[in-house]
This record gives C-alpha cells, structure tokens and sequence, in this order.
C-alpha cells in the first residue's frame, strides 16, 4: 500500500496549500465551496457509521439542526463561547439519540420500520424550530450575532474564510480517523454481526443494545459537531437546510453515491454532488430556476440504479479485484 | 379555556382530514405491500396529479370531474412508468438503494414543477355552501371529499376481492414465490399494482386541490405524515393504515386547535414514535 499512501499524503499536501495559492478573483469562491464540501463530508462519514451497519437513518437532520440551534441559541441569548456552546449542543444531541436510539434497540425496531421512524425525529426538531419562532425565527431561520471587537477564537468567528478552511480540513481529517478507529476495532465485528442477525449476534454473546447505542452516540455527536461548524461557520441556521427530511435524505444520498463502506467514499460522494450543483448553478444562473435541481436528482436515480456500490466503492472494488482475483463476494469488505 | 365547540368542530374536521389521509397511505401501502419497496415520492405523484386538474381545470377548461378522472389517468400512468423505470432494474438491490431511487425521484419532481410551473401556490375555488350542524360549521368541500375518498377506497376493497386480478396481487403479497408456481406473472403483478397504486395518487390528487394550493414541495409537506401513518398501521396493513390515518388526523386537528398547527404535528410525531416503540410492527402487528 505504499504508493497508495504516498499518492494520499501528496493529495493532502495539496489540500493543505490551496488557502495560499494565488487563486485570482475566484479564490473566495472556491474556498468556499471546499469547506462545504469538508463539513459534509465529515456529517456523512459520520452518517456511515451508522449506516454501515444497516442502521439507515433519514433523521440525521435532527442532530444537524440540535447542534446548529443549541450553539447559535446559547451564543445569541447567553452570550456563550461556542466552545462551551457546541459542547453542550453536542452533549444534547447525544442524549436526545440515546433516548430515540434505547427503545428503538430493544424493541426491535429494525429495518424499513427504523429507517421509516427516524425521520419523524427529524420532523419534530423542524416543525419545533419553525414552532419555537420567539427565539428560533421559525421558517426565516436565525443568524449568529456578530462577535464584534471579540472575533477570533474566543468567538469562533473569522471574516478570513481561510480559517475555515483548515477548521473544517482538520474535522474532515478527524472524522476520516474515527471512521477508521471504529473500522479497525473489535465493535467494527460485532456491529457487522448484529447488522446480519441480532438475534444470532446476541446468541453468541455480543451486546447488541450497548453496542447499537454507542455507534448511534457516536454517530450524533459527531453530528452534531457537524451542524455546529455549519452554524459558525454560515453564521445562520434555518430549520430546511440544517433539519427536516430534506437534508436528512441529502446526507444519505451523498453517502450512498459515493460508497458507504469505504473510508473515502463519503467524501467523494459529498465532493461530486457539491461540485456538481454547484456547477449547474452557475452554468444555468438565474435563467430557468430549478433546472439544476432536476438534473442533480435524475443523476441520482441514474447513479443508484447502475451504481448500486456508489463511485468509489465500485472503483475501489473493482481495482481490488484486478489486483488480488479474488472472487467479489470476498472483496467487498476486506 | 378553549370553548368546546371549537375542540368538536376541530374532531369533526379531522374525521374528514383523516378519509384523505387514509386514501393517501392506502395508495403508498398497497404497493408496499406487494412489492415490498417504499415510494418515498409517492405523495409527489400526488402533487403532480393535483398539477394535472389544476391545468386540466383552469388551462383546457375540463369540469372539474372529468379532470378528476383525468388524474386518475394520469396517476395510473405515473405509476407504472415509476415502476417500470425505476423500480424494476432495482428490484434485487439492497433496500436502501430502492429507498433512495425513489428519493431521487422526490428531488426530481419537485424540482421540475420548480421549473416548469415555479413556486407560486396555485389552488382551484370551489364555491359550495359550508354546512352548520349544531354551531358547528363543517365545509362541504371537505364532505365531499371525504365521501369521495370513503367510496375509492371501497372500490379498492372490492377490487382486491372480488377481482381476479385483486385476488392475484393480494397472492403475491403472502408469497412471492408460491404465486409463480400457481401461473400468474409476478412482473405483470407489480405493473397492475403500481399503476393501481398511482391510481389512488390521482384520485387523491383530485381531491386535495379542491381543498388545498398545489406547489412544488407539497410532497414534502405530506409526505412524512403519510410514511408515519403507514409505518403506524404496519407496513402493508390495510385496515392498520386506515384506523392510524384517523388517530393521525385527529391528533393532528385537535392539537392544532388547542396549541397550534406545527405543535399539533410535533405532538403527532412524538405519538408516532412512542407508539412505535410500543407496538414496533404497528398497532395492529400480531405479536409474534
């Protein structure tokens, strides 16, 4: 794996440079869209904990918007550092996934009926938010007051986006080596197991609720870290974009495209439907207002139908089979 | 203290909201029940046959029932091209990749009425008279609706029994294999299904424009409240599916009134998952 490593580190070197090239008018821009594409990719690894396991969540937008509207709120009404903010924010989203997540585990709430349940937990952090309008802004969404003299770290506000930049560089990173803590430890066994059969895993003497609930807490407190930085770093939070079923869907999405068993796959599926978008946005501009959606969603169905694996997990399998001639039922997950 | 009139006013509303509901869920369950796939954007189908009248109506200047028939035409075609599009070539995928074609399928719909009829929320007036029983005022629209939405679903009852196609499809549903070795064809199954399924899109899409506005993301709006109700009455249950559309309904109208519209919601969808936890296989699941 050497090359392979080399080949890796130059990437990140290359990432690790890009806030100093001199990127002309644009740079702002394309700054822009990088860090979006680290934070998403960080939420969708984070997905892919859970989602590996068969656990399919389409209420993750409920820990997204926990953690956005806890910081900004604790900020705005408080005047609490986002440090303790989002260390709160992320401490309620943990207890909030632990008590949907227990009962979900011991009453067998698996499969379609999971995957169906935990979207009413993202409704309900949306419709509150929209509800809650005396302090949330309701549908209008609510913006982080500015810091003022106090901007910088002790605010975690930056007008230099190139902060961002290598904050939202340093979570990517940091939820690449969670993904491949849990991918190398003995939970990583045991979860696959009780994603086949609970009731076989249990026979064997796996701990299938203490297992289920520490990758769901694993998962919404990283999560949660997500929606945080997406707050500070958007300075706004809004009940459709940060919860709700839209972007719950978004994130699986993201996920699936790229490839949910890999360690890149999430990121290289956020980076293609980012770019993409993004490339259709201002390839169509302001004439015929939602073409660009309509092309991002046949291209959807279009990849999920022929590309069951996603992206990179089809090329990386098929690479691995090239290489080793293995038969693919053995491949996929070594 | 709220007066009570308004509490029974609001229990009578969600009566009716709930024969809509119900016509909604039963559409979206049949075809889960058969196929075992859940169309997430099945309630935009919905949305794009209540487009259907609306046009039909205001464009072409059809009466309003003919349209009506139109967009069960027009569901019914819907339906079997999302199944014959989408849906067959992933027939063996992993769940999460049929949940998530259909998915796709969301974010294309609503999109592409985006883009061809913008965002503007467009509705059909109905001028009938509004009905007061006992200081409550019940609009006929809505009545009528609900009668409506009762006799399709009657209809989809006998056809499911007396039919020897209904009788097939209700077959396939207990056992997929078994079913090709009495001579039916599966395939041809799942077609009739779809399209009856998006048959019941087009009558509730009929229905829905007479009393709400049309727009791009009113799938979205409906959309989760019927996976909910669904889910609530055990995936594929008929009869669990019509009784959870009512408890919704009136939970959803009631606490509206008490509290307010999205806390009557929220209050729904915390009953939903409660009740999930108690009853995982839905209300009505036989224990095992």
């Amino acid at each position: 794996m050497t090359p392979l490593r080399v080949v890796g580190l130059l990437a990140l070197v290359a990432l690790a440079v890009v806030p100093v090239l001199p990127l002309g008018a644009a740079q702002e821009y394309i700054w822009h869209v990088i860090i979006q594409i680290f934070l998403w990719s960080f939420v969708g690894n984070a997905w892919s904990l859970m989602g590996r396991f068969g656990l399919v969540s389409l209420g993750h937008g409920a820990f997204l918007g926990v953690g956005a509207y806890a910081t900004v709120l604790f900020w705005n009404f408080y005047g609490m550092t986002p440090w303790i903010g989002g260390a709160l924010a992320i401490v309620i989203t943990v207890i909030l996934a632990l008590v949907v997540a227990y009962p979900c585990s011991r009453f067998q709430v698996v499969g379609h009926y999971f995957a169906l349940v935990t979207p009413a937990v993202g409704e309900v952090i949306r419709l509150l938010s929209v509800a809650e309008r005396d302090w949330t802004g309701g549908s209008l969404g609510v913006t982080l007051k500015t810091g003022g003299t106090a901007s910088g770290w002790w605010t975690l506000q930056f007008a230099d986006k190139r902060v961002f930049y290598y904050v939202g560089l340093v979570a990517w990173l940091f939820g690449l080596w969670v993904w491949w803590r849990v991918d190398r430890s003995m939970a990583r066994s045991a979860m696959e197991a009780i994603g086949e059969d609970e009731t076989a895993a249990a026979s064997v003497g796996i701990r299938v609720t203490r297992f289920k609930m520490a990758i769901t807490a694993l998962s919404a407190a990283l999560t949660a870290l997500g929606g945080t930085l997406l707050a500070l770093y958007l300075a706004y939070a809004n009940p459709d974009t940060l919860s709700g079923i839209g972007v719950s869907l978004r994130i699986v999405f993201a996920v699936v495209l790229g490839g949910m068993y890999s360690l890149l796959g999430p990121f290289v599926g956020t980076a293609l439907t980012i770019a993409l978008s993004e490339y259709l946005r201002i390839y169509f501009g302001i004439h015929f207002i939602g073409i660009a959606e309509t092309i991002y969603g046949l291209l959807l169905m279009i990849f999920i139908i022929f590309l069951p694996a996603g992206i990179y997990g089809s090329l990386a399998e098929a690479a691995r089979r090239r290489l080793t001639r293995s038969p693919a039922g053995v491949a996929v997950r070594t | 203290m709220i007066d009570p009139i308004f509490i029974l006013e609001a229990v009578v509303n969600g009566i009716l909201l709930g024969g809509v509901l119900a016509l909604l869920a039963l559409g979206l369950n049949l075809i889960f029940g058969v196929i075992d796939i859940v169309w997430i954007a099945y309630v935009d189908l919905v949305a794009l046959c209540m487009y259907a009248v609306y046009f039909l109506v205001t464009a072409y200047g059809w009466p309003l029932w003919l349209a009506g028939l139109g967009s069960i035409a027009v569901g019914a075609v819907l339906g079997a091209l999302v199944h014959l599009l989408i849906i067959t070539p992933i027939l063996a995928s992993p769940p999460i990749n049929q949940l998530l074609a259909t998915g796709g399928l969301l974010f294309f719909i609503q999109s592409a009425a985006t883009l061809f009829w913008s965002t503007d929320h467009r509705s059909i007036r109905v001028s009938m008279p509004t009905l007061e029983v006992g200081g409550i005022f019940i609009s006929f629209t809505r009545l009528l609706a609900f009668g409506l939405a009762i006799a399709a679903m009657i209809a989809l009852y006998f056809f499911l029994t007396r039919t020897y196609t209904g009788t097939a499809i209700r077959a396939v549903s207990q056992d997929r294999e078994a079913i090709a070795l009495m001579g039916a064809r599966p395939q041809r199954l799942y077609l009739v299904t779809s399209a009856v399924g998006g048959a019941m899109a087009g009558v509730a899409g009929a229905l829905l424009i007479i009393q709400y506005a049309v727009h791009p993301y009113f799938g979205a709006a409906f959309g989760p409240l019927t996976f909910m109700i669904c889910v609530l009455g055990g995936l594929g249950n008929m009869v669990g599916a019509f009784v959870a559309a009512f408890i919704m309904a009136q939970v959803i109208s009631v606490g509206g009134v008490i509290v307010s519209t999205e806390m009557g919601y929220v209050i729904a969808f915390v009953i939903f998952i409660v009740l999930m936890f108690i009853r995982p296989g839905g209300i009505f699941a036989r224990r095992a």
